[in-house]
């Protein structure tokens, strides 16, 4: 029986936004600013944390394969009813060597969730210059590592090319490099612990932009690396593997330990302190953007509420003239989605404008400009909070509208 | 009786809680039939006032029973009495209670809109035609709170009379309006009745007013007075 399309709801709502443009315009401010924030925020704690934990694996792979040195003990098994056996107990020698590395590295890359897999030889060395000795550790690189750290990409001088041509090359890091006075093309001298001295051609420079690892770190083939640990070719210390859902390095790092009988140590838990920043940062930068989000919607709620209180006699002669409960809650939760809306679609411009300045402010070191995101999702639940706070803001004072009695009204 | 009256009650009590409790109708049983005039009179408190709230649906909180058109309005929801308010009853009270932010065209359309049962044209046109009878054609464009109190309230009569209601109740509304203006609103609600076959159901104070209606229920502390 309804013939005509028309929504009388809506138009009384439409002309209420209307009639009180400044009231509309004040409370719609309130959204644009909380949204604003919000979508800002959030965009700068998740730039900041992508940034860390791209950080991280600069230097660590998602999982981690050691052999952990091993302390003797004793052959009988101390229970209280043998004798007690007194016993020396030391680092078993040679006990942090991963057996058969090869089969190993070949069964890891035959898991589905690995996406690529590095064994890794490093060692403390020291730096000959002259007479006094620069102490520094040296990572053994091969393209799967580079590939795995972009390595490359912090290459300055040189290139990962010569590396790979040159069996006795070396990349030291830039402090290394100024400390030795070695250029491109120099030979430097470097000795173990092991007491093993190999003289060595820079065919590349590197800088991290991170002073520590810059003035120490340098990469050398992996044979380099073996012989100066005095160790045979098929010796790796550490393998290096990258998951295809580095988020679920605890649980496959678990099933790695359990897979080769070896320690396995997934980020999270080797930058524990880094990542419960990050998960508090995150926090925190939600809970302040959260609060501001719902003291706009305490504005949406205001006008409404105030309306509601001008407008009560009128709200009475509508529910006199046959407007339901419903109807009367709809003309109001419509008028805070206008309120709502308006206050998004400027939250949305404001946000993107704060978003692009911020990114443009240079902060130097290796961050470079400040890392924030610009992501679709981010604005997608910010107007998604915003919704559900402007229907609720709309809708308790509605619900107060729609009871209202029209006869305790309308009887003067 | 030559068909069912449009409005009938049977045995109608209702109690005010606040302050002590009381007995503000007491078992009001009336028929009212299609076309008539009525006027409800009586003193402050005789509880005619109340009587109409009643029998407008709005107040729900009684004992007896009220039929509209054959209809039990007894027990309904309250959706459903204002769908039935909607469709079949059109109010006037003392005040115009017009929406201020609306053109008085837009005034009268509202009631049409919320029915749903003409298009926006045709209901656009109806409420261009109730103006014309009440003479106010010409102010149809104009804000509802731009007009005088007598313009006002014929643009609320107006709004009464989109749907063509079978009843049409009204709260004293001649009580803000001087003799002039009186007598139009009088000769409207003649002509409605007489014409249209609309019954008119009105609480006055005006005495000249009643006496010119074609019946007057008087109340008295709760109670009925038949005269005429």
């Amino acid at each position: 029986m309804k013939r005509n399309n028309y929504n009388i709801n809506s138009y009384i709502s439409t002309t209420y936004v209307i009639s009180q443009r400044r009231l509309t315009l004040i409370a719609s401010l309130g959204v644009t600013i909380g949204i604003a924030i919000y979508i800002f925020m959030i965009s700068l704690s998740s730039g900041v944390d992508r940034f860390s934990t791209a950080s991280i694996f600069k230097n660590t792979s998602h999982i981690k394969i050691y052999k952990n040195e091993k302390i003797s003990a004793p052959l009988i098994d101390n229970d209280g009813k043998n004798i007690g056996v007194i016993i020396n107990p030391r680092i078993v020698p040679e006990s942090d060597r991963i057996v058969n590395p090869l089969q190993l590295i070949d069964l890891l890359n035959r898991q589905t969730s690995v996406q690529s897999v590095s064994p890794q030889v490093s060692a403390n060395v020291f730096y000959a210059a002259g007479k006094s000795q620069i102490s520094g550790h040296i990572v053994s690189i091969n393209e799967e590592a580079d590939r795995m750290f972009n390595i490359g990409s912090t290459i300055v001088e040189g290139s990962m090319e010569d590396m790979h041509n040159t069996a006795n090359g070396i990349i030291p890091g830039v402090g290394v490099a100024e400390k030795l006075n070695a250029r491109l093309g120099d030979n430097i001298s470097i000795t173990s612990s092991r007491n093993v001295t190999k003289i060595l051609k820079v065919v590349g420079l590197f800088s991290t932009k991170n002073q520590g690892t810059d003035d120490t770190k340098s990469y050398v083939n992996m044979p380099v690396a073996q012989q100066l640990l005095a160790e045979g070719p098929d010796y790796v210390s550490v393998i290096n593997v990258n998951i295809t859902d580095y988020d679920k390095a605890v649980s496959v790092a678990r099933h790695f330990s359990f897979l080769t009988g070896y320690d396995a140590e997934d980020w999270i838990t080797a930058n524990e302190s880094t990542v419960a920043s990050e998960d508090m940062r995150a926090l925190l930068f939600s809970a302040i953007s959260f609060s501001i989000l719902l003291v706009a919607g305490f504005g949406i709620y205001n006008i409404l509420n105030m309306t509601i209180k001008q407008k009560i006699d009128e709200i009475a002669i509508l529910k006199a003239m046959g407007f339901q409960g419903k109807d009367v809650i709809r003309i109001f939760v419509q008028q805070g989605l206008i309120i709502g809306l308006i206050g998004m679609l400027l939250g949305v411009i404001l946000s993107s404008i704060l978003i692009f300045l911020v990114s443009k402010v240079y902060i130097g070191g290796d961050i470079g400009f400040f890392p924030v995101v610009f992501e679709f999702s981010i604005f997608a639940e910010g107007l998604l909070f915003g919704l559900i706070i402007t229907i609720c803001a709309g809708y308790i004072p509605a619900r107060k509208a729609a009871n209202v009695d029209p006869v305790a009204i309308l009887r003067k | 009786m030559p068909s069912e009256p449009v409005l009938q009650t049977d045995k109608i009590i209702k109690y005010f809680h606040e302050p002590v409790k009381f007995k503000v109708l007491d078992g009001i049983s009336i028929a009212i039939n299609r076309g008539e005039f009525v006027s409800l009179v009586g003193k402050s408190g005789s509880g005619k006032s109340t009587l109409l709230y009643v029998l407008s649906t709005m107040d729900t909180d009684y004992e007896g029973r009220l039929k509209i058109d054959g209809e039990t309005i007894t027990g309904q929801k309250q959706n459903s009495l204002a769908t039935i308010r909607n469709e079949k009853i059109g109010f006037v009270f003392q005040f115009h209670y017009l929406l201020p932010e609306f053109t008085c065209l837009k005034n009268v359309m509202i009631p049409a809109l919320r029915l749903g049962k003409y298009s926006y044209r045709e209901i656009e046109e109806k409420a261009y035609h109730k103006l014309e009878i009440l003479g106010m054609k010409e102010q149809a464009l104009k804000l509802s709170s731009k007009l005088s109190g007598g313009q006002q309230q014929r643009v609320a009569i107006a709004r009464a009379l989109i749907n063509d209601p079978l009843i049409i109740m009204g709260d004293e509304p001649t009580g803000n309006l001087d003799s002039k203006n009186t007598d139009i609103v009088f000769d409207i609600f003649r002509q409605l009745s007489q014409e249209e076959k609309q019954t008119i159901l009105v609480v006055t104070h005006d005495n000249d007013f009643a006496q010119k209606s074609d019946r007057i229920i008087e109340m008295k502390d709760g109670g009925i007075n038949m005269r005429l």
